[in-house]
């Protein structure tokens, strides 16, 4: 496919026909931040912290789904880009425990987002999950970037065992009538753990190791349910 | 472990003879087999949805997905009758706190209890589309509008009634049948001169049709204003099928209540509509997605389908052409997002009501990736016209930028709410005081809220403001949907706020983070302004939050959330620190 020329920042560069605005960035060394982006999960545009400003589009585009275009002029660090990435990392801030998301915790710093802009705002508050010897669900930390969802299915797995529940602010991932993980589809892949950018998803024995507790005791708690039948005793 | 609800055979037989008809439709059934279940047992349990994953090979945790998503849908129990009693601003103004209290108080449960004896739950709801009979309660299907809070009892088993609305207007194309609360047959509509435009349709090529919908500079009535023409084109001229036509009845814009009277009243003219887009396009099959409260609407179109198809009007060979096209219903579930046009599409394949990516745009790829036209209900009622009168006859009517007719709802402090038809062109001034009458006896006008609740406030120094899209974007006030509701001196606007507030943090989908966390901080915000106890600093909270929600929010519920709001700041600024 033929090479589309655009700027970004200024800057001129080439890329294939098809290439997001995102990778055009980086071609040209420039790193637009991003928190639900996974190059190996289906993009989605959620977190839309990735926002460039494009001469002649109204509304800001996301990086990481829009395509590049001949002679298209990006900034990826405009006022309103800028504005909107601060606010975005704020009303995170303002709802979700990200003590263990060190990528956002920098992006708040390189911003200069305050974290506690939001004052008596109500916090995405949910109580540990703690229903399977292989991994805990402590979705108060959950930012909502859908990966582990798709991990499960078509991105991955083709498991199905977790889907969205609720909406709006309210919304979370859960299991079939919020039936614990082994009573579910799922097959302890470890996917959804390995994509979790924020410690939501964490393996059991990485949590017990954390809290200090010893290595026969952690083997004791994560024992799986069923036993492994010997050939031979 | 909690006990799982255990259901015979013959407890489950009639889910299973309905699904059994539902199979072979795969997930795009999904909806319609919940709603079945959901009539069957007053709520869907794990075990029927179950039952309905199995028959549809939907994931069980998908299913729980969309059951969870939609607001008409129950997983636990809830009362035979829902009283859903609508808390938008206009019905708020006209009492609905009360009603919703008085109800609470007669039947001794609060917001989402069940009575005792098992009969009622009461809900708050958003927009019931019926503001020119606020207060309102939807008592499952039957409307009580205006419902009295001094009457709980008889709101509680009400007689059936069906809530006539108030059509006038300068002109009566669109609403020639409409306002005489009743449904205009298909024998009255062809007498009146119905389907004479989809009979001059078939003697054209589908190309010479759309042009002439192009050629009348029809825009879409939605509230996004897209030209019609253009969009069929692109439908028409996409690679792929079959192509699909979608009506989008989701009508759900607070103080917007056109689509509901045109479906109740001239259900035909819609179905011509559709008739005439299929053939321009080049589509074989439709759908009309109807907003899950409007079960009256819902129940008066597919009679109208039927007695269509029964006149040749509809299915193979259609008035002996060779031209095929059929529709199928389908009943929303409670989400304001379903009206816009993805999440919508996203509804009809059985799933969450998200908005999706734009582009591909659903010319291209739209409903299950084949080539759609979507378009509002009141667009569709245009193209008759258009094509019977043609495009120069049309556009005669209206201005030069703005041709046609136009539906605007008015409601809220003024003396006569209605539907009222106007070519485009008059002043708001004409419409609020000569069509619906002006203000109430001794009463000043404080303020217009124009286009809804994602629309923008007009002062007393704007109601010479030309209603034309051209006019009104240079004046910063919305078209929107058409909603014009009316605020006297008494109306307090940080209540108001407040409503809208609420309304879409509740109706946010959740999708793209801008909305998701935005809305909710913004009613926060609105509830302690509204409360007097705004934090200093919380004006700039506002904007920033507003305005992060208008820039980066991935469909337009988000870059609207706070258009009213960022209105209400510059006119008031005294009501934020």
């Amino acid at each position: 496919m033929a090479d589309i020329t655009l700027t970004i920042d200024g800057a001129s560069v080439s890329v294939p026909a098809g290439t997001t605005i995102l990778k055009a960035a980086e071609k040209l060394g420039r790193q637009v931040p991003t928190i639900c982006y996974h190059d190996h999960c289906t993009a989605n545009g959620l977190c839309r912290i990735c926002v460039v400003e494009v001469d002649g589009v109204k509304p800001l585009l996301p990086a990481c789904l829009s395509r590049v275009s001949e002679g298209m002029k990006v900034s990826t660090s405009s006022a309103r880009a800028e504005r909107s990435r601060r606010t975005i990392l704020e009303m995170l801030a303002s709802a979700i425990d990200l003590s263990e998301a060190p990528e956002i915790q920098k992006f708040i710093d390189d911003y200069r987002a305050d974290r506690a802009r939001f004052p008596d705002a109500e916090r995405r508050e949910v109580p540990l999950l703690d229903d399977n010897p292989m991994y805990l669900r402590d979705y108060a930390k959950c930012i909502l970037c859908w990966r582990c969802v798709q991990v499960c299915a078509e991105d991955a797995q083709f498991t199905f065992a977790i889907n969205f529940k609720g909406r709006g602010f309210d919304t979370g991932i859960g299991t079939f009538f919020d039936k614990p993980m082994p009573e579910t589809t799922c097959v302890f892949c470890g996917q959804c753990v390995g994509v979790c950018p924020t410690g939501a998803l964490k393996p059991k024995r990485e949590a017990l190791l954390e809290q200090g507790i010893s290595l026969e005791e952690i083997l004791q708690a994560t024992k799986g349910g069923k036993k492994r039948r010997r050939k031979s005793s | 472990m909690p006990a799982i609800p255990v259901m015979s055979d013959s407890e489950l037989d009639s889910l299973r003879s309905i699904l059994k008809d539902l199979t072979p439709q795969g997930r795009s059934a999904l909806l319609p087999a919940l709603q079945a279940a959901q009539q069957l047992y007053g709520w869907v349990n794990e075990e029927v949805a179950k039952e309905v994953s199995v028959a549809l090979r939907v994931p069980l945790a998908d299913v729980f997905g969309v059951l969870d998503f939609y607001a008409m849908l129950y997983r636990q129990p809830v009362g035979r009758t829902v009283l859903r009693v609508c808390s938008a601003p206009v019905c708020a103004l006209a009492g609905g706190d009360a009603v919703a209290e008085s109800l609470c108080r007669h039947l001794k449960i609060v917001p989402g209890e069940i009575s005792s004896d098992d009969s009622f739950t009461v809900e708050h709801a958003p927009c019931l589309g019926l503001c020119d009979h606020a207060p309102v309660v939807l008592a499952n299907e039957v409307v009580i509008a205006p419902a009295d809070p001094g009457a709980p009892a008889s709101t509680c088993a009400p007689s059936k009634q069906s809530a006539a609305s108030f059509v006038g207007g300068d002109i009566r194309l669109l609403t020639i049948n409409c306002g005489a609360g009743r449904t205009t047959s298909l024998n009255e509509y062809r007498q009146r001169g119905g389907y004479a435009g989809l009979k001059k349709a078939l003697t054209m090529t589908p190309e010479s049709v759309v042009a002439e919908v192009k050629s009348a500079g029809l825009v879409g009535r939605g509230g996004a204003a897209f030209p019609t023409g253009i969009k069929w084109e692109g439908a028409a001229k996409a690679p792929g099928q079959p192509k699909y036509i979608v009506c989008n009845a989701d009508e759900s814009e607070p103080g917007t209540f056109k689509d509901r009277i045109l479906m109740e009243d001239d259900p035909h003219r819609i179905l011509e509509g559709m008739i005439i887009t299929a053939y321009a396009v080049g589509a074989s099959r439709g759908y009309i997605y109807v907003r899950g409260e409007y079960r009256h609407a819902f129940n008066v179109l597919s009679a109208a389908l039927a007695e269509a198809s029964d006149a040749g009007l509809l299915g193979a060979n259609i008035s002996s052409s060779d031209f095929n096209f059929g529709i199928e219903m389908r009943l929303g579930a409670g989400a304001y997002i379903c009206g816009e046009e993805t999440a919508l599409l996203e509804s009809i394949e059985g799933k969450r009501g998200l908005p999706r990516i734009k582009p591909p745009f659903p010319t291209t790829s739209g409903l299950f990736g084949k080539p759609t036209v979507i378009n509002n209900v009141e667009t569709f009622c245009n193209v008759p016209l258009i094509i019977e009168r043609g495009a120069a006859d049309y556009r005669k009517l209206g201005t030069e930028r703005s041709p046609g007719p136009k539906l605007f709802c008015v409601s809220g402090q003024i003396e006569r709410p209605g539907l009222y038809e106007v070519p485009f062109g008059i002043s708001l001034r004409h419409l609020l005081f000569d069509l619906a009458g002006g203000m109430k006896p001794n009463r000043r006008l404080r303020a217009v809220l124009m286009g809804g609740a994602a629309g923008a406030f007009a002062l007393e120094k704007d109601l010479d403001v030309i209603l034309s899209f051209e006019s009104l974007s240079a004046a910063g006030l919305p078209l929107g949907s058409g909603a014009v509701m009316v605020f006297d001196e008494t109306a307090d606007i940080g209540e108001v706020l407040k409503r809208l507030g609420h309304f879409f943090a509740d109706e946010s989908c959740g999708k793209c983070y801008p909305c998701q966390l935005g809305t909710r901080r913004q009613h926060e915000i609105l509830d302690r302004a509204a409360a007097g106890h705004a934090l200093a600093g919380d004006r700039e909270r506002l904007s920033d939050v507003g305005g992060t929600m208008i820039d980066a929010s991935l469909c337009g519920l988000g870059q609207t959330a706070p258009m009213a709001v960022l209105s209400a700041m510059k006119l008031w600024p005294e009501m934020f620190k």
